[in-house]
């Protein structure tokens, strides 16, 4: 005879009882489990979403306005692309992407367009020291740009290029045109577009979007530098910021490393974002402290209607000579085991709800979260034997008589 | 063991009962003494009392020369589990252990290996008459049967004290007089037996009887 077997036996002598306990755990740990995970999601969709808004942090040119980026993207002053290497290298923090970009006024069939250059993401993954610098991938969670998640909705490479200037792959002689200098010349996907002297190969028109890129062609940063023939120069650097680190002062940083330069921050932008994702942390929070409350509540009810009913064996084995510390442990021992199954087989069940109803009910999807084993396996055990503890440790402490009833 | 004016009294719907009144006595060591009185007299209650189990609201209780409740908790444990053995009249066996595993708990408790449990725990149920019900549960046995699985347990930290609280009071008389028989070996070895009960032939087997009458001692 020892403890361990002591408490084997107990468990699977009243199985029903084991059953019912084992079951309040699991759908208590369950729900937890499944709701952190579908809000996760559902907090990383909602920060691509904000992503979507663009950027919220410009790099411009010293005697360039807000209103000027704003309404023609065009001005005389640049700044040295130099500048764009400067940011990847530094070790800032939030810095989730950047884009260069120059622009140039053209006309094709008499009418105005802009010529904008862009690095497409290749470029900058191509070089391995600015890769390393961190720029592409997400330093810190609750907002700006997201990691990629695996088999989630990825908005198309238009669209992308269209509200954050991000495209992955840009040849030296392709271009992609806005919606209006497409309906005026008459250019479709696959046809050759002559600027500036230059042929380029038009690989996608981009679709309508009521602003000032519908009459912008793109083209590769480096062949629009060669086209202006002022060397590698630039004239705006947009840039998605984590809204946490531009809250902590990115911007005042950003101007300290390049002091020729003007930082703005596109304030709406970043109100949504720091609102938005202060809301979803929120709701969050309330939601697992909810679940936590309920789920702990219905595990404590099973554990403390098991030390109630087994008062009679408490006593008989302090008349045996059981001290205060056998029974806690006796208990306690039960509480760990069950708490350890109904954490483990709570998770797996709560990452298959989650997994099959995240898409149907939040229209996300959702992917298991491994690290929620450890928090699904802490909060089990850890409610469990709390709310063993305390009936057990009072039962310890009586007479054992009273335990036993015998009076 | 010696009970010095102790009283004992709890509440019952609101009214205080007095179950020990002043209750004050000797029991030399090696005795056997039978407990008796009609029901309510406060009898179980002097026996937990002596027991370590209960602790009485004046009065103090001593053993060997020590005032049990002026121990810890956990030291009163160390005691019932190394001078005391109580013998119940409801057997108090643990449903879900054999036989065998429900004598092995004292040893368990004693901090003795699993090996040592077996052959001891083996031992003792054969010399109550169960060597062929080791591995039979409480609900398997019968009633007089549990009763000696329940005996054999009280002997298994060989203790100097045996209480009995009416330990024939479930049993026909064959298998009550087979009980009474064992717990009088007890004795003859040299331990002292309380044995609280109702019936008088079973009384009778004592070498001295107390009578309780609301909660006041009488030698009988």
């Amino acid at each position: 005879m020892h403890l361990r077997k002591l408490v084997w036996r107990e468990m699977f002598e009243r199985k029903n009882q084991l059953a019912t306990s084992f079951l309040a755990i699991l759908l208590g740990i369950a729900v937890v489990v499944s709701i952190r995970n579908i809000t996760f999601y559902s907090e990383k969709a909602v920060a691509r979403q904000l992503d979507a808004l663009g950027a919220n942090v410009l790099v411009l040119p010293k005697s360039v306005s807000l209103q000027d980026y704003y309404s023609a993207d065009m001005q005389n002053d640049e700044f040295p692309e130099e500048y764009v290497q400067r940011l990847a290298l530094s070790d800032l923090q939030g810095l989730d992407n950047l884009s260069p970009k120059l622009s140039l006024p053209v006309k094709l069939k008499d009418r105005g367009f802009t010529l904008t250059g862009i690095l497409p993401k290749s470029e900058f993954q191509a070089k391995a020291m600015w890769a390393g610098a961190g720029i592409f991938s997400r330093p810190a969670e609750g907002c700006g740009t997201v990691a990629d998640v695996p088999g989630a909705f990825r908005p198309e490479s238009k669209e992308m290029l269209v509200r954050q200037r991000v495209i992955e792959d840009l040849g030296d002689s392709e271009a992609l045109v806005g919606a209006d200098v497409a309906a005026i010349l008459g250019t479709k996907e696959g046809d050759s577009l002559d600027v500036l002297g230059r042929t380029f190969n038009v690989t996608a028109v981009l679709p309508q979007t009521g602003t000032v890129d519908d009459s912008r062609i793109f083209a590769h940063l480096h062949t629009v530098q060669e086209l202006a023939g002022k060397g590698p120069v630039i004239n705006a650097i947009e840039i998605v910021g984590c809204c946490k680190e531009i809250s902590g002062g990115l911007v005042q940083k950003i101007n300290k490393l390049l002091p020729d330069a003007k930082v703005v921050t596109v304030t709406q932008v970043v109100d949504t974002q720091v609102k938005t994702n202060g809301m979803m942390a929120r709701l969050s929070l309330i939601f697992l402290g909810i679940i936590v409350l309920v789920g702990g509540a219905s595990i404590a009810n099973y554990m403390y209607a098991n030390v109630f009913e087994r008062r009679r064996e408490i006593g008989t084995l302090m008349a045996l000579g059981a001290g205060s510390s056998v029974i806690l442990k006796l208990f306690l021992l039960k509480a760990l085991l069950l708490g350890l199954a109904g954490g483990v087989c709570g998770y797996i069940l709560g990452t298959a709800l989650a997994v099959a109803l995240g898409p149907r009910l939040a229209g996300i999807p959702v992917l298991p979260m491994p690290l929620l084993v450890i928090w699904a396996i802490g909060i089990s055990v850890a409610i469990a034997l709390a709310a063993s503890y305390f009936p057990a440790r009072h039962a310890a402490r009586l007479d054992p008589c009273t335990t036993l009833q015998e009076v | 063991m010696r009970l010095e004016a102790v009283s004992k009294s709890y509440l019952h719907r609101g009214r205080t009962v007095a179950a020990l009144d002043q209750a004050s006595l000797e029991i030399a060591p090696g005795d056997f003494v039978a407990v008796v009185g009609p029901s309510g007299s406060g009898k179980s209650t002097l026996l937990l009392v002596l027991g370590g189990m209960l602790s009485p609201s004046t009065g103090r209780v001593f053993l060997n020369g020590r005032s049990l409740y002026d121990l810890t908790p956990n030291e009163r444990a160390n005691i019932r589990r190394t001078k005391i053995g109580f013998v119940f009249q409801t057997f108090n066996l643990v449903p879900y252990l054999t036989a065998l595993e429900n004598v092995q708990i004292p040893l368990f408790l004693a901090g003795l290996d699993e090996a040592t449990q077996k052959q001891r725990a083996t031992a003792l149920l054969g010399r109550v008459g169960l060597a062929d019900r080791l591995d039979h549960k409480p609900a398997e046995l019968s009633i007089g049967q549990q009763q000696r699985v329940a005996l054999a347990r009280v002997l298994a930290n060989d203790p100097e004290i045996i209480l009995a609280d009416e330990p024939t009071g479930n049993l026909d008389p064959e298998t009550g007089q087979q009980i009474l028989d064992l717990l009088a070996e007890m004795n003859r070895e040299g331990r002292t037996v309380v044995m609280v009960t109702h019936d008088p032939r079973a009384a009778a087997r004592a070498r001295q009887t107390l009578r309780l009458q609301d909660g006041r001692i009488t030698v009988g």
